[in-house]
Parts: structure tokens; sequence; C-alpha cells
């Protein structure tokens, strides 16, 4: 069986958005994703994402650096409120599991159901590993994309190489 | 574990949620002892189907009403 991966993924953008449908839907164009996405999914589109997390919670990714001229410009779309818009960019980090038993590995910590037929490919919710609060994306058949807690990633990423250390 | 079936996400491990106390407890507007008594400490605390609020914390946050039989734990659609 193919090794499973964990990787740090490099810094990013993260923008908390607060926002009912409509008003998220006229963010689309400045974003470049359409928001919002159908509930519990991920939207991407180059190097941007969005995570419908819950009805009005929607977690934006986005390339290092842009947290600025985003915020900027998503502020400056008219008639946009009322939304909620906050930079957490420095407050978690991403991990990437990759491999066939990625989905085993991460059922180590995390008491979810992840077999592909009722979490596919682009599917994405908060969740639990361990103790620690994370956020699960599958981006691929074998690939998750993990954010979690800047202070909580020591722990979590303990967790997963003893885990990875039982699988091998 | 329980699993917990929240109206935005579906059947959850119970660990994602907080058990946020029985439903439908009115605040008194009038500043009435005995009403206020009964709005912060008297609960019904039966042997049968409980309405309770939940929160999926570790979920989409949303705050939902449920009704768990408290013998059994299964979750019942309202009487
Ligand atoms: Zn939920």
């Amino acid at each position: 069986m193919a090794e499973t991966i964990i990787e740090t993924l490099p810094p990013g953008t993260r923008l908390a958005l607060r926002a009912a449908p409509e008003p998220a839907a006229r963010l689309s164009g400045a974003f470049g994703v359409v928001l919002p996405p159908p509930l519990l999914t991920a939207a991407h589109g180059g190097k941007r994402a969005a995570l419908r997390l819950g009805p009005d919670d929607i977690l934006l990714l986005a390339e290092e650096g842009a947290a600025a001229s985003l915020l900027q410009a998503l502020a400056a779309v008219p008639g946009a409120g009322p939304v909620s818009l906050t930079d957490i960019s420095h407050g978690q980090i991403a991990l990437r599991i990759t491999g066939p038993q990625a989905g085993e590995l991460l059922n180590e910590g995390c008491p979810l159901d992840l077999d592909p037929a009722t979490f596919p490919p682009g599917a994405c919710t908060r969740t639990l590993f361990g103790k620690a609060g994370i956020v699960l994306w599958r981006t691929g058949a074998a690939v998750f994309h993990v954010e979690v807690a800047r202070s909580f990633a020591p722990y979590l990423r303990a967790l997963l190489d003893e885990a990875a250390a039982d699988l091998a | 574990m329980l699993l917990i079936p929240c109206p935005h996400c579906g059947d959850r491990p119970e660990i994602e949620f907080r058990n946020c106390g029985e439903a439908g407890i009115v605040r008194p507007t009038a500043a009435d002892d005995a009403a206020w008594t009964a709005f912060l400490y008297l609960r019904s605390n039966p042997r049968g189907l409980h309405a309770e609020r939940w929160r999926h914390v570790h979920g989409c946050g949303r705050f939902f009403t449920l009704h768990r039989h408290t013998v059994s734990d299964r979750f019942e659609s309202a009487p």
C-alpha cells in the first residue's frame, strides 16, 4: 500500500465571510468564484476557493498576500451588505494529506463517515480531530485539505504522525 | 456514540454538538419572582420525550431543537 503523505502547506490568505446567500452571491465577481457554493461543499477556481461550512458561514481561501486587496475589492462591491468579512489568514494553517489511506488516517481521530459515497471530492465541513476543531475539505479522491488553528497545529500533527505510523 | 440529526448537516457524531438544555423556556417580561424562579431554575426533567436545544458547535454552528427520549436516547419527531 502506498504511503500516506502529510504536508504543511505554505501560508495563504483566509477570510471568514458571514453572509446570507443573496449578499454572498454579489461578491462572486470580485472574488472570482461563484458564491455561495451548496452547503458543505467547496467551489474553487485558480488559486481561490470558497468553503460553505454553514448556511451563512463561508471560508474564503486565496493566494498569500492577497488579504488587503481582497478586503478592499469585496468591500467596494456595490450593495454587498449586510456581510461580515474578517482576515483570519494567520489564525490557522493548512495541511494536505495524500494517499489511498488518507481517509483511514483521518478516521483515527475524526468520527465522520469519509467514504467517497458520503464525503466525495468537493465536500467540506467543520469537524473534530481528537480535541482540535478542524475544517476538512476533500480536494480529490485520495487528497484532503485540513485547516486547523495555528495553536492546535503541533497537537494535530503529532496525532497524525502517530496515526500514520500505526497504518504503515 | 450518538448520531445527532443536524437539520443542516444530517446525522453527525455527538462530540460535534453541545446540549443547550430544555427548549421552549420563555423569558418573563414582568419583574415577577415566581415567574423568574421558574425561568431560571425549574425544568421538566421528564422520563420520556424531552424537547431540547442543541448547537452544532463543531459543524455548521447553528442552534436547533430536537425531541429526545430520555430513556432510549432516540431522537423522535415532535409529539
Ligand atoms: Zn450542522
